[in-house]
């Protein structure tokens, strides 16, 4: 939880996580991303803040490698 | 102003590399960078491809990348009805298996030999705009962070395709018109050692299973599933080994290597050009969207761009009026198939497992000698009409 800085409300705030363990490197999270917002170089996969949390990644991904979890 | 090299490519793949070697022949001063350590590797891939589409490219064929040659396809109902395609006739035609591996690096090579540098352990992070014009672009080397101007950035960089987003062509896909896949490379299987098989229907939701062969008892065994057809994560590679489990010929059989990876199965894209920008192979969409195949397309949109780019050095002109005629000649060749095949697909994916049985089952009255998709609608048409009406005349 976090806490809005407009009106003091607690906020659930979503954060998106990749398994470096179930990582295989494809790609086809990158490619599929409606919003362009995932850069994967050779072994490190990072999110831009362009990430709406939609959640398509997390089904694409071949691996199961994806996760969209709330901010503790 | 001089540019740090006339034309920088984004991406080692066999488009990324058909594009360098073409241009660099032609004189261009031509950088290639791959992200990765290592061209062709991780493979993602299931490595099919025909004699036609290399030559067609202007690629010969090389025993080195080659691990088998092909006599047939299996298509295989849910119900278990098979349609066999015999390669009757040899030559053009008929399919093979390649070593990406080795491939990718083959083809890479020649770009070198062509002319070309090639820097890996690059990735572009993003392009150098200048107006409307691309100029460049951002690349991290090793982790240090570096510019590259050029006259034409070509985005060779497959599925991923972000380089054309950064310059602002729209290259997003919906759900629907995105495979997601993952494979095996096994030993110890009974299957046909020269048989390409799909098998379709429910077992992949919206693709296929695939079996090509590698080699004695080796194929690559694998799926690709419709990415609006998945519902939890990591649900497709769930189809795959329930797929291997079921069948005795592929349960008995041990991985040697796991891949994964994205296929477009989309129209090609609207705008393939824009001043100082090339798109080229996956990242321009031109991947078949009933096969998923796109190793032949890639290296004939290369080899286009490449001539075309070899031009445009020489006239020292890369706005997207002198890229056009690239444009022109991949479409040319390309994209009535690419519509046709794409209108197929959507069609296809609304027929149940029991229609698909007896559309098999039908099929395999009907004598096809040639493996193609092309071939295939052919047999469909004069067997069940209704399903082609609406693409027949791309038929
Ligand atoms: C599972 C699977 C099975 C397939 N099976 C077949 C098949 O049997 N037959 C067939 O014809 N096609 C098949 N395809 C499709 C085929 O693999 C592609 O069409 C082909 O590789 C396209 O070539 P390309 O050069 O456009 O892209 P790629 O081969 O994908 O090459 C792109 C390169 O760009 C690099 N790159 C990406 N981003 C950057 C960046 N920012 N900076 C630097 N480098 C970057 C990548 O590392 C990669 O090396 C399959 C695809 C998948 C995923
Ligand atoms: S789709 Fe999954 S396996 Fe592939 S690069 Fe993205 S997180 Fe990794
Ligand atoms: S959740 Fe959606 S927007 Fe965010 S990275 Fe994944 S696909 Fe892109």
């Amino acid at each position: 939880m976090e806490t809005d800085q407009r009106n003091g409300a607690h906020v659930e705030v979503l954060i998106m996580i990749a398994s470096t363990e179930k990582c295989m490197h494809c790609g086809a999270c990158v490619g599929s991303c409606p919003k362009n917002a995932i850069f994967l170089n050779e072994i490190v996969l990072e999110f831009n803040e362009n990430c709406n949390k939609c959640g398509r990644c997390v089904r694409i991904c071949p691996a199961g490698a994806l996760k969209m979890e709330a901010k503790k | 102003m001089k540019t740090d090299y006339d034309v920088v490519v984004v991406g080692a793949g066999p488009a990324g590399s058909m594009t360098a070697k073409h241009a660099a022949k032609k004189g261009a001063r031509v950088l290639m960078i791959e992200k990765r350590q290592e061209i062709g590797a991780p493979l993602r891939c299931a490595e099919g491809v025909n004699k036609k589409g290399l030559e067609k490219a202007g690629v010969p064929v090389d025993r080195r990348w080659v691990s088998t040659d092909v006599s047939g396809a299996k298509l295989v109902s849910p119900g278990g009805h098979v349609f066999r395609i015999d390669e009757k006739q040899a030559g053009n035609e008929v399919g093979m298996v390649l070593e990406r591996h080795l491939f990718d690096k083959a083809m890479a090579a020649d770009a070198a030999r062509a002319g070309a540098e090639i820097w890996l352990k690059t990735s572009a992070v993003d392009v150098i705009k200048d107006g409307d014009k691309v100029v460049g672009v951002k690349a991290m080397r090793e982790g240090e962070p570096l510019k590259l101007t050029a006259g034409c950035v070509v985005a060779a960089d497959g599925f991923e395709s972000q380089v054309a987003r950064w310059a602002g062509i729209d290259t997003s896909l919906k759900a629907a018109d995105i495979t997601t896949c993952y494979q095996y490379r096994m030993a110890n299987l009974k299957t046909e050692p020269d048989y390409c098989e799909f098998v379709i229907g429910s077992v992949a939701p919206g693709g296929y299973v695939w079996v090509f062969p590698k080699g004695d008892d080796t194929a690559n065994v694998g799926i690709g599933v419709l990415a609006s057809n998945l519902k939890k994560p990591g649900e497709v590679k769930a189809y795959l080994d329930a797929w291997i489990k079921k069948d005795p010929r592929l349960s008995c059989g041990q991985p040697l290597e796991a891949i994964a990876g994205g296929v477009s199965v989309s129209p090609p894209v609207e705008r393939s050009v824009m001043n100082g920008l090339i798109l080229v192979g996956d990242s321009a969409r031109i991947i078949d969207p009933i096969t998923g195949g796109g190793i032949a397309n890639g290296l004939l949109a290369g080899m286009h761009a490449g001539n075309v780019l070899g031009e445009c050095v020489e006239a020292e002109d890369f706005s997207e009026k002198a890229l056009m005629p690239y444009d022109v000649l991949w479409r040319n060749d390309l994209e009535d198939r690419l519509w046709r095949n794409w209108m197929a697909k959507e069609k296809f994916l609304t027929l149940s497992d029991k229609t698909l049985d007896e559309v098999i089952e039908t099929l395999a009255t009907v004598n096809v000698d040639k493996m193609s998709v092309h071939n295939i609608l052919i047999a469909i048409k004069e067997r069940h009409p209704e399903l082609v009406k609406e693409f027949e005349e791309l038929i």
